[in-house]
C-alpha cells in the first residue's frame, strides 16, 4: 500500500474505534480533552533528568486502554516508530552531557543517557495520550469540545469541513498515486515534474468540487450560518473523572513513588 | 520538522499556544468579516487537498531521496493570509490528533512555525512584493520560490529557538542551527520549485482564480500594517541575530566608572542591604545580564575568553523577549491613551 492509502486507513480505523461503547466513550468530550491536556502538561513539567518518577504516569493511558476496551495494537505500531525527529535530536544528548550521575555496578550512567531515556518515555506517554483521546472521542467530538471551550466558530467549522472532505480527497489522491505507480518504471515518472502536474490536476478538480459544494449548500438554503447539533452534557461523572485524574497527576508530580517503593522494598529485604 | 512534546518545556509550550490561539481568533474574525460564504467550503476542501498532497512523495533528481510538499505557501497564495492560516492550523491539528505527529502541546509551536511565517511574513513581504497585481509568469515563479525558501528557513529557525529555550535537549544552539538551516534550505528550494510549478499550472488553466485572489488580498493591505510588520521583522532580526555582533567592550559609562574605581575614588563599605538587594535582583532575573542563568546553560562551553560574534542563545532569547515585551507595553499604552482621548472628546 502506498503511504497515502496507509494514512487514510489509519484515520478510518481510529475513527471506527471511537464508535465503540464503554464508560470512557460515553463521557463528555470536554472532560476527556481537558484531562488529556492536563496529563501532557504534567508529563512535560518534569525535570529533564527524571525517569523513574515519570513511570507512575503510565497508569493514565493504561487504564483508558482497559476501561475503553481498546486493542493495544494500534498504539504499539506508532510507539515503535517513535517520532523520528525526537529520537534524532535526543540521541545527541549522551554526546553533549557526559557528567556521570550515578553508578550501576561497574557502569557509570551519564546525564546524557538519563535525559535521552526521559525524552523517550515522555514521547511514549504523550503520543499514547493523543491517540487514545481520538480513539475514545471521535474527531467531531473533539471539535465540539473545542467549540464549547471557546475556540472560534470559524476554526471549528474549518476542522469539520476538512474532516468531511478528507476521505473524498484521499480517494482521489490514492487513485492518482496508483495510476502514477502503474505508469512509472525504476525512477522514471516519479519526479518533481510529474508530481507538479499531478498536484495541479488535483487542485483544479478540488476547486471545481468546492464550487459544486457551495452551490449544493445554497440549494439547500445555506445562508452563511452553520448550526451544530450538540448532544453532550457535562455532568457529575465528567466532573469526578476530571477531579480524580487531575489530583492523581498532582500527587505523582509532587512525590517520587518509585523511589519510595524502592526504599520500602530495600528496608524489607535488609 | 514538527516539534514534539517530549522536547518542550511547559513554559515554551504554553507561550506558543497563547500566541497561536491569539492568531487563530484574529484570523477567524477577519475571515468572518471579509470572505464571502463561497469561500467557506473552499477553505475546508483546500485544506483536505493539502493533507492529501502531503502524503504523495516524489523523487528528487540529484539525491536518491524522496520529498513531499508542505503546502503552507501554496495555501497562502490561493486563499490569502487569514484563511490560509486557519487551513494550515486545521491540517496540523488533524495530523497531531490522528498521527501524533507533533504532540498536542507542541501543536501551538507547530502551527506558529508552519502557519505564521508563510502567511504573515513570507506572503505579504515577499510574494506580494514580487508579484504585486501584475501576475506575469516569471514573477509568479520567483515569488512562489523565494517565499517558500524564506518561510521554511524561518520555520526551521523557530523550531531551533523553541527547542533550545525548553532546555530538554542538550544540543547547543550553534550545532542545532548548523544542522537545521542548510537542510531546510534544500527542502525549501525543492518545495519552492514544486509550488511555483503548481501555481503556474493553475495560472494557465484558471487565470481568473489567481487574479481574484491577488486583487482581494492587495485591497486588504493598509500601509500602516505594512510598516508595522516591517518594523517587527527588523526588531526580531536585530534582537535575535544582530545582537551577537554587539561589541563586547565596555560602553562609555562603564569605561568611565572602571577608570574612577581603579583610582580608588569609590571607597567605603556598603551596607548589607545593598548586597542583599543585588543578590535578590540577580536571582529573580529571568535572563541575568542577557544570558541564560548559569545553572541552565549546561551545553555551552564557558572558557572565559570573549568571542566575537558572541553567538549565544541567551542573548537571542533576551533580545526577542525584551523586544516583544517592549512592543506589547507600548501598544497597550498607546491603546489606553487613544481610548482616553476619544472618551475625553466624546
Amino acid at each position: 500500500m502506498s503511504q497515502i492509502e496507509t494514512a487514510f486507513f489509519e484515520i478510518g480505523s481510529l475513527d471506527t474505534l471511537a464508535t465503540r461503547d464503554s464508560f470512557i466513550h460515553r463521557l463528555d468530550p470536554r472532560a476527556k480533552l481537558l484531562t488529556t491536556l492536563a496529563f501532557i502538561f504534567c508529563v512535560v513539567s518534569f525535570d529533564k533528568y527524571q525517569f523513574s518518577s515519570l513511570l507512575p504516569l503510565v497508569i493514565f493511558p493504561a487504564s483508558q486502554l482497559v476501561v475503553g476496551r481498546l486493542p493495544v495494537n494500534f498504539l504499539w505500531k506508532k510507539l515503535l516508530f517513535l517520532a523520528p525527529f525526537v529520537v534524532l535530536i535526543g540521541i545527541f544528548n549522551p554526546f553533549f552531557d557526559r557528567q556521570i550521575l550515578f553508578h550501576i555496578g561497574p557502569f557509570g550512567v551519564s546525564g546524557g543517557w538519563m535525559s535521552f531515556a526521559s525524552i523517550l518515555l515522555r514521547s511514549a506517554l504523550t503520543i499514547s495520550a493523543a491517540l487514545i483521546l481520538i480513539a475514545t472521542t471521535s474527531f467531531s467530538g473533539v471539535c465540539l469540545a473545542l467549540e464549547k471551550i471557546g475556540a472560534p466558530r470559524v476554526f471549528v467549522l474549518q476542522l469539520l469541513f476538512l474532516y468531511r472532505y478528507l476521505f473524498v480527497l484521499g480517494n482521489e489522491g490514492t487513485r492518482l498515486v496508483r495510476a502514477r505507480t502503474l505508469r512509472s518504471f525504476n525512477r522514471q515518472g516519479t519526479g518533481m515534474a510529474v508530481f507538479a502536474q499531478l498536484a495541479g490536476q488535483l487542485l483544479l478538480r478540488t476547486l471545481d468540487r468546492a464550487q459544486r459544494i457551495h452551490l449544493a449548500m445554497r440549494c439547500r438554503a445555506f445562508s452563511g450560518e452553520i448550526h451544530l447539533l450538540r448532544s453532550f452534557n457535562f455532568g457529575r461523572r465528567e466532573f469526578l473523572f476530571m477531579i480524580c485524574w487531575c489530583s492523581t497527576f498532582l500527587l505523582i508530580r509532587a512525590g517520587n513513588f518509585p523511589q519510595l517503593l524502592g526504599k520500602v522494598l530495600l528496608e524489607f529485604t535488609r | 520538522m514538527h516539534l514534539a512534546d517530549a522536547l518542550l518545556s511547559p513554559a515554551v509550550g504554553a507561550t506558543m499556544w497563547a500566541a497561536t490561539a491569539g492568531t487563530i481568533s484574529h484570523c477567524s474574525r477577519q475571515v468572518k468579516r471579509d470572505l464571502d460564504d463561497s469561500k467557506v467550503p473552499l477553505m475546508g476542501v483546500l485544506a483536505a487537498f493539502v493533507f492529501a498532497i502531503q502524503m504523495i512523495n516524489f523523487s528528487i533528481p540529484a539525491t536518491g531521496s524522496s520529498g513531499h510538499l508542505g503546502g503552507g505557501m501554496l495555501l497562502a497564495i490561493l486563499l490569502g493570509p487569514y484563511a490560509a492560516f486557519l487551513s494550515i492550523a486545521s491540517v496540523l491539528t488533524v495530523q497531531a490528533l490522528f498521527f501524533a505527529d507533533g504532540g498536542l502541546l507542541a501543536l501551538g509551536c507547530n502551527i506558529f512555525n508552519l502557519g505564521v511565517f508563510p502567511c504573515f511574513i513570507a506572503y505579504p513581504l515577499i510574494y506580494q512584493k514580487i508579484v504585486g497585481e501584475s501576475s506575469s509568469e516569471k514573477r509568479l515563479f520567483f515569488g512562489a520560490l523565494l517565499s517558500c525558501v524564506v518561510a521554511l528557513q524561518l520555520g526551521a529557525f523557530g523550531v531551533v529557538l523553541e527547542t533550545v529555550a525548553s532546555g530538554i535537549s542538550d544540543l547547543p544552539f550553534n550545532s542545532f542551527v548548523l544542522l537545521m538551516q542548510p537542510i531546510h534550505l534544500a527542502i525549501g528550494c525543492v518545495e519552492g520549485v514544486v509550488t511555483a510549478a503548481v501555481v503556474l499550472l493553475l495560472w494557465r488553466a484558471r487565470p481568473e482564480f489567481i487574479q481574484d485572489s491577488h486583487i482581494e488580498n492587495s485591497q486588504n493591505r493598509r500601509s500602516g500594517k505594512k510598516v508595522l510588520v516591517g518594523l517587527l521583522v527588523a526588531t526580531l532580526v536585530t534582537a535575535g541575530g544582530l545582537s551577537w555582533f554587539a561589541s563586547p567592550k565596555p560602553d562609555g559609562l562603564e569605561w568611565a566608572i572602571s577608570r574612577i574605581s581603579k583610582n580608588g575614588a569609590v571607597a567605603g563599605s556598603r551596607p548589607e542591604i545593598y548586597s542583599l538587594l543585588s543578590a535578590f535582583h540577580f536571582k529573580s532575573a529571568i535572563l541575568p545580564d542577557y544570558h541564560f542563568s548559569p545553572a541552565e546553560d549546561a551545553g555551552s562551553t564557558k572558557d572565559g575568553a570573549e568571542t566575537w560574534p558572541a553567538v549565544d542563545a541567551g542573548t537571542t532569547v533576551s533580545g526577542l523577549v525584551g523586544g516583544v515585551m517592549t512592543l506589547g507595553m507600548s501598544t497597550l499604552i498607546g491603546f489606553f491613551l487613544k481610548r482616553r482621548h476619544s472618551a475625553g472628546t466624546a
